[in-house]
């Protein structure tokens, strides 16, 4: 188990991260995630003990891994880390992989099998005696990989493991990772800013904003849920509109956004500032004519103010005191006949918006 | 224009029969400034680790010399081993002057920044990713070093063979020290090639110099094959 507790770490004057605070369960992996240049390979750099924290504390199984007088090499020696950028030593492929047990004193006959079984387990099986530096770029990466797992590390840090690879390596290092945490149990933590691969990898995400983690949560909680305006225009949701609360109660609320009045399921009082975020997949479009009402929901009539081409689908964005917009595909949108200046209503339930606080989040989040 | 010609003509036939003066004076060259190089090496290559990796006050500026002594005049060097090792110098008692002991000596200390700087930057070069690797794979110190030397190895070979270049190139301190004496015993004599060509040009004897001076091309140009060639492998 990793716990970080209140991590800082300043580069001169420059302060990359705040206060980071949370925990990495034993077996689990952990994405963090977040836009690029958020401090992502700080932290894991920090875990890596490539670098020490300015302030506070990283406990793997409670103990602080930057401590004085903390045995350094063991700790190093139950991590392994595989880097963004491809890297690999001048020499062939299983000497390459075979680094890290010639530091740990292995033995021949025990090298030679392990480096093979590592060779099978990434897919390459027969390439052991060729030169590292001749392979792709994917299969550097595999390399890099077989050599941080062959040596059997309890905790795998990737740090944008798939970020400089082509679709087809993407999904065979996602495939064993998900191999090694399943069948090998070994925790991994693993940063990018591919919320998809988060996503599709992560058993719990980290979402590192600011300075610190803005939320922490399943993949599932982090994309239906955002905890902030911040996490939700990081994880893709098109809608975010500022408003009022001016009727609560009941787990429903009235919001008021520039006059126009909204009604969200949500536990904000009367009177307070927050933010809505509603996903173009969960609002309809319809003409005004004929257009029906959402039941306990959102029917706001408003003008289309443009249509945008997007792929097989068009962007549809309507003011209706305050703008939305939505995705169609090209045959709704001939079906409808909506144009630009086309009178339409746009509807959603209530149940659909997802409702935080308006503040920024400056200070670190809570776990 | 025929006394070139002529004198090309005679370099050809003193190399293809392998004549013994010619031959002698390259073998001299070549152990000489070997063996300064190995020396060289044996310093160079520790003390630019020590300096690369290490941290301390005014490493910039120690570069910065490091630098500015590839550029030391060969000269210069001769005349201050010559100081030091001249009968009156502090070094005097072990009468190293006009030996090819001297000569090793001046040789050494002439392609110690190059090949000092050379092999910081080999250093230096290697990829910060591969450096991260290796910490993070478990290394300890001593590993970490011996496996970084390894990924440099061909940049810090390279430096050995400019400071091989170097030394066997040189004229002006091997002559100084030197002295250019040419002894009934092999290693009692101090003429090499470059200082025998220095000679032999002066006395008007043309091909003599010719012929040794594709002795020494010869030299530079195997030195390097041999360096590309275990670079390409």
């Amino acid at each position: 188990m990793i716990e970080l507790v209140n991590v800082s770490k300043r580069f001169g004057d420059a302060a990359v991260l705040s206060s980071v605070t949370g925990r990495i369960e034993e077996g689990e992996i952990f994405a963090i995630m977040g836009p690029s240049g958020v401090g992502k390979s700080t932290l894991l750099r920090l875990l890596c003990l490539l670098d020490t924290p300015t302030g506070g504390e990283i406990r793997i199984n409670g103990i602080d891994i930057h401590a004085k007088g903390e045995q350094n090499l063991r700790t190093r020696r139950m991590i392994g880390m595989v880097f963004q950028k491809p890297a690999v030593f001048n020499s062939t492929v299983s000497e390459n992989i075979a680094v890290g047990l010639w530091f740990r004193g292995v033995g021949k006959a025990a090298i030679r099998e392990k480096v093979g079984d590592a060779l099978e387990m990434v897919g390459l099986a027969g390439y052991g005696e060729r030169r590292a530096r001749t392979l792709s770029g994917g299969e550097m990466q595999r390399v890099a990989l077989a050599r941080a797992m062959v040596i059997e590390p309890e905790i795998l840090l990737m740090d944008e493991p798939t970020a400089n690879l082509d679709p087809v390596s993407v999904e065979k290092i996602e495939e064993l990772a998900r191999h090694i945490n399943r069948d090998l149990g070994t925790t991994i933590v693993l940063s990018t800013h591919d919320m998809y691969q988060g996503q599709r990898l992560a058993h719990r995400i980290g979402v590192l904003m600011n300075g610190g983690f803005a939320q922490v949560g399943t993949p599932r909680e982090v994309f239906t849920v955002p905890a902030s305006r911040d996490v939700a225009r990081f994880i893709g949701i098109e809608n975010i509109i500022a408003g009022t609360v001016v009727a609560g109660g009941n787990g429903t609320s009235a919001i008021d956004v520039g006059g126009t009045r909204v009604r969200a399921r949500s536990s904000f009082g009367e009177g307070e500032e927050v933010c809505l975020c509603i996903r173009s997949e969960d609002m309809r479009i319809v003409p005004a004519v004929g257009g029906e009402a959402v039941l306990d929901g959102n029917s706001l009539p408003g003008t289309v103010a443009s249509i945008v081409p997007r792929g097989p689908f068009s962007r549809v964005t309507v003011d209706c005191g305050f703008t939305l917009s939505s995705v169609l595909s090209w045959k709704v949108v001939d079906d409808l006949e909506i144009r630009e200046g086309s009178r339409v209503v746009v509807s959603f339930a209530a149940e659909s918006v997802h409702v935080v606080r308006a503040t920024h989040l400056h200070a670190p989040g809570r776990v | 224009m025929y006394e070139i010609i002529e004198g090309f003509l005679e370099a050809a036939r003193l190399i293809i029969t392998l004549d013994p003066d010619v031959m002698a004076i390259a073998a001299r060259s070549i152990i000489v400034s070997f063996t300064a190089t190995i020396f060289a090496t044996l310093i160079a290559v520790p003390l630019g680790a020590a300096i690369n990796f290490g941290t301390f006050p005014g490493k910039r500026s120690l570069i910065n010399l490091i630098q500015t002594l590839y550029a030391l005049p060969t000269v210069i060097v001769g005349l201050l081993i010559f100081l030091l090792i001249s009968r009156v110098g502090p070094f005097g008692s072990l009468r190293l002057l006009f030996t090819p002991t001297a000569m090793i000596i001046a040789q050494t200390v002439l392609i110690l920044p190059i090949m000092t700087g050379l092999t910081i930057s080999a250093l230096s070069g290697v990829d910060p990713v591969i450096r991260d690797t290796l910490y993070s794979l478990g290394a300890t110190r001593l590993q970490f070093l011996t496996n970084i030397m390894k990924e440099a190895r061909f940049a810090i070979l390279a430096a050995v063979a400019v400071g091989f270049g170097r030394a066997i190139s040189e004229v002006g301190a091997a002559i100084l020290v030197g002295g250019n004496i040419m002894a009934s015993s092999f290693m009692g004599s101090t003429r090499v090639l470059t200082t025998a060509i220095s000679l032999e040009t002066s006395m008007g004897n043309i091909p003599q110099s010719i012929a040794l001076g594709i002795v020494l091309l010869v030299i530079a140009l195997g030195v390097n094959l041999a360096i590309t060639t275990v670079q390409h492998r």
